[in-house]
């Protein structure tokens, strides 16, 4: 009974707080973008625009949807719901920290553990064509038909190489639950080098993991591999005809996509919610001393600020006091096996998708014949090596 | 995985643990489907998917005999025969793909002739 | 529980079979075929192959069938065009294809081994583990074997899809 209520309650947890951060994350991009491209970004609605995910909400559920004619209706209506659907499923293999036992409940963050954690997110990324495909073909235009057939094909190619640099690091840790890939990367080489897979013992797995991020971009269709969508040649690539919500549906699938899979490249190659450095030198002191910071930045900037900007004097304040309690929250000594662990999974992850977001502020769009030979021609064959070379290792060493 | 489920389930006549026969019913069905549709149907590609739909009905017989039995061997032939699957998809659409730039059709009734 | 979940699986495979048996799109009949694989899948996990249903997502649902969608897609296939005599045949056919299937349900009924049933968890021995020990112990022939059937089919399918032929 306990088990049913516990679960239901971190279900429920997890999807608002994905959703919720997925509708920031447009925000964190458009702002990001902008300043790497000398703007200011999202301005207008709220302090520093921070209410703009809300106001786009809002406009996209408004919207009138429109059902194209000589559309598959069926199939038109069912593929945007696929697409959120398999974005929202892949995150419940997730562990965002290790096991707690708090007011006597044994429980820990994360909904559940498989010992088929890392093939249930491949096979859901893999059921994730079926959205793209659909939505293209049954959009009935060729715009979204070109789209739609370009990403299965670059779906399908990336999946090979995307698969292969999994296996590496999963051969050294023996495992294919996420909780237990992530404890498998605990503790230190020479009392200061963490555990984690890129720098694992018998071979480091810098190879696997830059291919692994290399083929994320391109399966979650992101710059610089966005040929789906690329929209100087097919408009919007497979979302062409849709509207209102069901474009949000796309749009959502899209951002949850890149949460799963930074969360994912974190646990299997970033050491999961493993400290960079070991707690003797100080390492759960670092959000403290960091929130602490962002708390000086922002009363700092609360002194000095211009007259135009008159919403800076109410909330500059209001965002110190936010980060001093929360830098207070990190230092009570009941959550904090809690919360260290949950920052550094955070931390990792946010500078992951702000390392997605960088690039695609930097990086041109691929040519399609290029994007293909580079998944066949090059990231395949490094893929294999580097496998080969793990096994080998880890054959050597084991036993 | 607790054994207590907090919705109390209506009172079906309903057996605690399923009989074995219900999954190899359950298998027979899917294929005599499959053999349909392979009879039936006139486009070569869904002739060719109602292929794959008798293997899975296979498939599951052997994964259903494998707990029967206790044992992984009946997991490991499931596993070759998807395998093999794969391969016989990759030739097959080949030749289809072949088929129609050839012929420009998928009904498998006009594909008859041995010379164009 | 397990009676439950077990026929709402197999209601939607059988389902979605016959909807890949009648529908005349193509299209149509490959993603019922992936509706089949879904609901097999989550029948392989009520049998304890966690490890098999892993595979049937990502290797059936998530290769195999792509591939056909994107073969549809790629030579635009229309829907069947209607025959002369769909009326007739339905009337034949339905009626005995009922018969026989009530036929082998039967003879499964008397025939299968008796049991204890099956019940989720009654067998654990389908995890990565225990298939990968099996395959590169007991089966490591056919494995590698597999492998070169696996090549020979890369090749003939680039050879056939070539553009001369």
């Amino acid at each position: 009974m306990n088990f049913y209520i516990l679960s239901l309650v971190k279900a429920g947890l997890v999807a608002f707080v994905l959703l919720t951060f997925c509708a920031y994350l447009v925000w964190i991009e458009r702002k990001v973008l902008a300043h790497i491209q000398l703007r200011p970004g999202p301005y207008r609605v709220g302090p520093h625009g921070l209410l703009q995910p809300l106001s786009d909400l809002i406009k996209l559920v408004t919207k009138e949807g429109l059902i194209p004619g000589n559309v598959s209706t069926g199939l038109y209506l069912f593929a945007p719901f696929l697409a959120v659907a398999l974005a929202l499923v892949s995150i419940v293999t997730i562990p965002f920290g290790p096991e707690f036992e708090i007011f006597g409940v044994r429980t820990w963050l994360g909904l559940t553990d498989l010992n088929i954690g890392v093939l249930f997110i491949l096979a859901m990324s893999s059921l994730g064509v079926y959205a793209t495909a659909i939505g293209g073909w049954a959009s009935n235009s060729k715009y979204a038909l070109l789209g739609g057939l370009r990403s299965s094909a670059q779906m399908i190619s990336y999946e090979l190489p995307l698969a292969l640099a999994i296996v590496a690091p999963i051969l050294i840790a023996n495992t294919l639950s996420f909780k237990e890939l992530a404890e498998a990367q605990s503790g230190f080489y020479f009392g200061f080098l963490p555990k984690w897979h890129v720098f694992a013992a018998p071979f480091p797995q810098v190879f696997s993991f830059v291919i692994f991020v290399i083929a994320a971009f391109a399966e979650t269709n992101r710059v610089p591999f966005d040929l789906p969508e690329a929209e100087t040649e097919l408009v919007a690539g497979f979302h062409t005809e849709y509207t209102s919500t069901m474009f949000a549906a796309f749009f959502t699938a899209e951002y949850a996509n890149i949460v799963t899979i930074c969360c994912v490249t974190t646990l299997l190659f970033l050491g999961g919610w493993h400290p960079p450095f070991p707690a003797e030198y100080g390492s759960s002191f670092i959000p403290v001393i960091l929130l602490l910071g962002v708390a000086g930045l922002f009363f700092f900037h609360a002194g000095q600020t211009l007259k135009t900007r008159k919403w800076d004097r109410f909330s500059f304040p209001v965002g110190g006091v936010l980060s001093l309690g929360l830098a207070g929250l990190f230092l009570i000594p009941l959550l904090q096996p809690i919360l260290v662990p949950f920052f550094w999974f955070a931390a990792k992850t946010l500078l992951l998708i702000f390392f997605f977001i960088w690039v695609r502020g930097t990086l041109p769009r691929f040519r399609y014949d290029q994007l293909m030979r580079f998944a066949w021609m090059f990231l395949f064959p490094v893929a294999v090596v580097n496998l080969l070379i793990t096994a080998f290792a880890v054959a050597l060493t084991s036993n | 995985m607790p054994s207590e489920f907090p919705i109390p389930l209506p009172n079906l006549p309903l057996p605690d643990a399923v009989p074995l026969s219900w999954y190899l019913i359950l298998s027979a069905i899917l294929f005599t489907l499959g053999v349909a549709g392979f009879l039936f149907r006139r486009n070569i590609i869904t002739v060719f998917m109602s292929i794959e739909l008798m293997l899975n009905a296979v498939n599951l017989s052997f994964v259903a005999f494998s707990y029967h039995l206790k044992s992984v061997d009946g997991h490991i032939f499931s596993f070759f025969v998807m395998v093999i699957a794969a391969a016989e998809a990759a030739v097959g659409l080949a030749i289809i793909l072949t088929v129609f730039r050839n012929r420009q059709t998928l009904e498998i009734d006009e594909v008859s002739s041995l010379k164009l | 529980m397990d009676a439950l979940l077990f026929l709402t699986f197999a209601a939607i495979a059988v389902g979605c079979a016959i909807n890949l048996v009648l529908q005349t799109h193509p299209i149509a009949s490959a993603l019922s075929l992936v509706g089949v694989m879904g609901s097999l899948a989550v029948l392989y996990l009520l049998l304890g192959g966690e490890f098999i249903a892993a595979v049937q997502m990502i290797v059936y649902a998530g290769a195999i069938m792509v591939l056909f969608v994107f073969v549809i897609m790629l030579l635009n296939a229309a829907a069947e065009k209607k025959t002369r005599k769909p009326a007739l045949r339905a009337v034949v056919a339905v009626p005995l294809l009922f018969t026989f299937l009530m036929l082998v349900a039967y003879l499964i009924q008397t025939q299968a081994p008796k049991g204890t049933g099956v019940k989720f968890g009654g067998f654990t021995g389908g995890g990565p583990a225990d298939i990968g020990r099996s395959l590169f112990t007991t089966y490591i022939l056919p494995f590698e074997v597999t492998s070169v059937v696996i090549l020979i089919a890369i090749l003939g399918a680039v050879v056939l899809a070539r553009k001369e032929v």
